[in-house]
């Protein structure tokens, strides 16, 4: 419980100091928000103070960043530059379809690297071959591109899936990003798959498992039992890792089959300068990969006993 | 030069093979490309391959063998960039930090941690949210993305060196902090600094190639692998799929290679560090 206790308040630390950082960057970047704000056409020196005076940009730095603080630790992240929408209202929109496709993408990544590695790892021969060169493709294959070509298969050839947005209600929602889904994993899901088959063929040969044998305990059980449990551990951290780099990649997924996520947002809100936007991203960004990394490791506490939460980092 | 061939096994020495031979046709583009890459004429939109255009033309009539040429010269120094800003910047705050240890080790260990918050991409989409969209740009962002790994695994083997009798004899006898870390340490952790840059290349191509594709990189009509993949989405809805799989493609074709490549230096799986 300290443990939690503490790695809440280092994430806390850290998001207090990323966003002093994120809000310095942003205050720092040339040219000067009302400027955008009025696009270029000429107003008059009281127009652009009125909007100055809307925006509170003639406050000092660390006031205007004290505002935006305490404002967003009440959930409200301020006006959008370029549609004067809310964000927090704009972000919640979006918020849906990011989760389910990384959520999607998650189970795509540990059904099927797993499956793929479990089964290279335990047969050898034809499978076990395919699994590898399949991996080592695999990894080198840009999610952008993946999406391209499952895109052009399934949706344009076959006809089988959408080709663009996110549906509507539960199901449908699933159909349109079965295929996003599938192009995010699918470099994870390759090097997990790998990760595993390493895992169980050096367990494998292990001495405990080699005695289970010799004992005459029957082959499936000891996969089961000693193999395949304990082969579990340096895996859960690989799935762990790439679960939290699907945020990332989640963005570039989106973008290809232009779903109304927040990654596609935080793209077109970087070609605008829409600072509030990107600024509000980044931190439940921040926030979300940090969320995911300390469950990451919670979990393998779980795991493994003999990994003791107290002394781990 | 036979024995680096004989190191890297007939799958690493077809790998070094096609790197090079990207690498020529990155540098002999200007020569050997038959047209420019950034004209084309609309009549001759979607042809197949022929004598004339090797491997066709896209949807504004330009030779897609000629950007592909052209396309690997901004596709392999965005990279090169990164690889070498990281492998500069990471070793010397990992050699620094171990050399002095304590508070200094401590703070460093800190400022990567802050780092280590940041998905590679998202410090990237957010240093060109303030310095507009270059390839110069993503290429330094991802850069400082990428410093925490490679200081981490450099700083903990230097770590190990640093008890070592050949660090700790010349110590004793007075000699500068300075010259034991460039003359005894450096070469010996020489060996990861090229492995990890070797990785880092692959996953750097993949990155840049995707803020390209975003719009957000290199900008067309320059050509460039991650905007031709870009490029040829709409070609490649309509059937004509050449421009957009050539070019990821090549992608694919050289991040692989050089895995397999940095596995034969290294001798480790690539695969672990996080995309």
């Amino acid at each position: 419980m300290m443990f939690v206790m503490r790695r809440l308040l280092a994430l806390a630390g850290v998001l207090v100091v990323s966003s002093f950082l994120v809000f310095a960057a942003m205050y720092a970047a040339p040219g000067s928000p009302e400027n955008f704000l009025v696009q270029g056409r000429t107003v008059s020196p009281e127009v652009l103070a009125a909007i100055r005076e809307q925006y509170s940009l003639d406050d000092p730095f660390f006031v205007r960043f004290w505002n935006w603080l305490t404002n967003v630790l009440q959930g409200d992240f301020g006006l959008s530059l370029s549609n004067r929408q809310d964000v927090g209202e704009l972000l919640a929109n979006r918020l849906p379809t990011t989760l389910m496709l990384v959520l999607l993408a998650a189970i795509v990544i540990v059904v099927l690297g797993l499956g793929l590695g479990i089964g290279a790892g335990v047969r050898d021969g034809f499978v076990d071959k395919i699994v590898l060169l399949g991996s080592n493709l695999g990894f080198a294959v840009p999610t952008f591109f993946a999406a391209l070509l499952l895109m052009s298969i399934f949706s344009v050839g076959l006809g089988w899936f959408p080709v663009f947005g996110s549906g509507t209600g539960f199901l449908d929602r699933i159909w349109h990003l079965t295929l996003p889904a599938l192009a995010l994993a699918l470099p994870s899901a390759a090097v997990v798959a790998r990760i595993t088959r390493t895992a169980i063929r050096e367990e494998r040969d292990s001495e405990h498992s080699v005695m289970a044998s010799a004992r005459g305990v029957p082959g499936r059980l000891v996969l089961r039992r000693h193999v395949i449990r304990n082969s579990m551990l340096p895996v859960s951290t690989i799935v762990g890792v790439h679960i939290a780099g699907l945020i990332a990649g989640s963005f570039v997924v989106e973008y290809a089959f232009t779903l109304d996520g927040l990654g596609t947002l935080l793209v077109s809100a970087v070609q605008r300068k829409d600072f509030a936007v990107v600024q509000a991203i980044a931190i439940i960004l921040v926030a979300a990969f940090g969320i995911i990394n300390l469950l990451v490791d919670l979990l393998y506490a779980a795991i493994d006993p003999r990994v003791g939460t107290r002394r781990s980092k | 030069m036979i024995k680096f061939f004989q190191r890297m096994g007939p799958l690493g020495s077809v790998a070094v093979g096609f790197v090079a031979l990207v690498v020529l046709g990155a540098l002999l583009a200007p020569i050997i490309a038959p047209y420019d890459p950034t004209i084309g004429s609309v009549i001759q939109r979607y042809q197949g391959p022929s004598l004339a255009h090797l491997l066709g033309t896209d949807q504004a009539g330009r030779d897609i063998f000629s950007r592909l040429l052209w396309g690997a010269r901004s596709s392999l120094t965005g990279p090169l960039i990164v690889v070498v800003v990281t492998a500069v910047f990471g070793t010397t705050l990992a050699l620094t930090s171990v050399w002095w240890g304590g508070m200094v080790d401590s703070f460093m260990s800190r400022v990567l941690d802050l780092l280590f918050a940041f998905p590679n991409l998202l410090l990237a989409m957010l240093a060109i949210a303030v310095f507009g969209p270059s390839l110069t740009t993503a290429a330094l962002a991802l850069s400082i993305a990428y410093i925490p790994y490679t200081a981490r695994v450099i700083r903990s083997t230097a770590m190990r060196e640093r008890n070592l009798p050949y660090i700790r004899s010349p110590q004793l006898q007075g000699i500068s902090g300075l010259t034991i870390t460039v003359r005894h340490l450096l070469p010996n952790v020489a060996p990861l600094i090229v492995t990890g840059a070797t990785i880092n290349f692959g996953f750097a191509m993949i990155e840049l190639a995707a803020l390209s594709f975003l719009g957000l990189g290199v900008q067309p009509p320059q050509a460039d692998w991650g905007v031709m993949v870009s490029n040829g989405q709409q070609s490649l809805l309509k059937g004509y799929p050449a421009e957009s799989v050539l070019a990821g493609l090549c992608i694919v074709l050289t991040v692989s290679a050089l895995g397999v490549v940095g596995e034969r230096l290294g001798g480790r799986a690539a695969a672990g560090r996080k995309a």
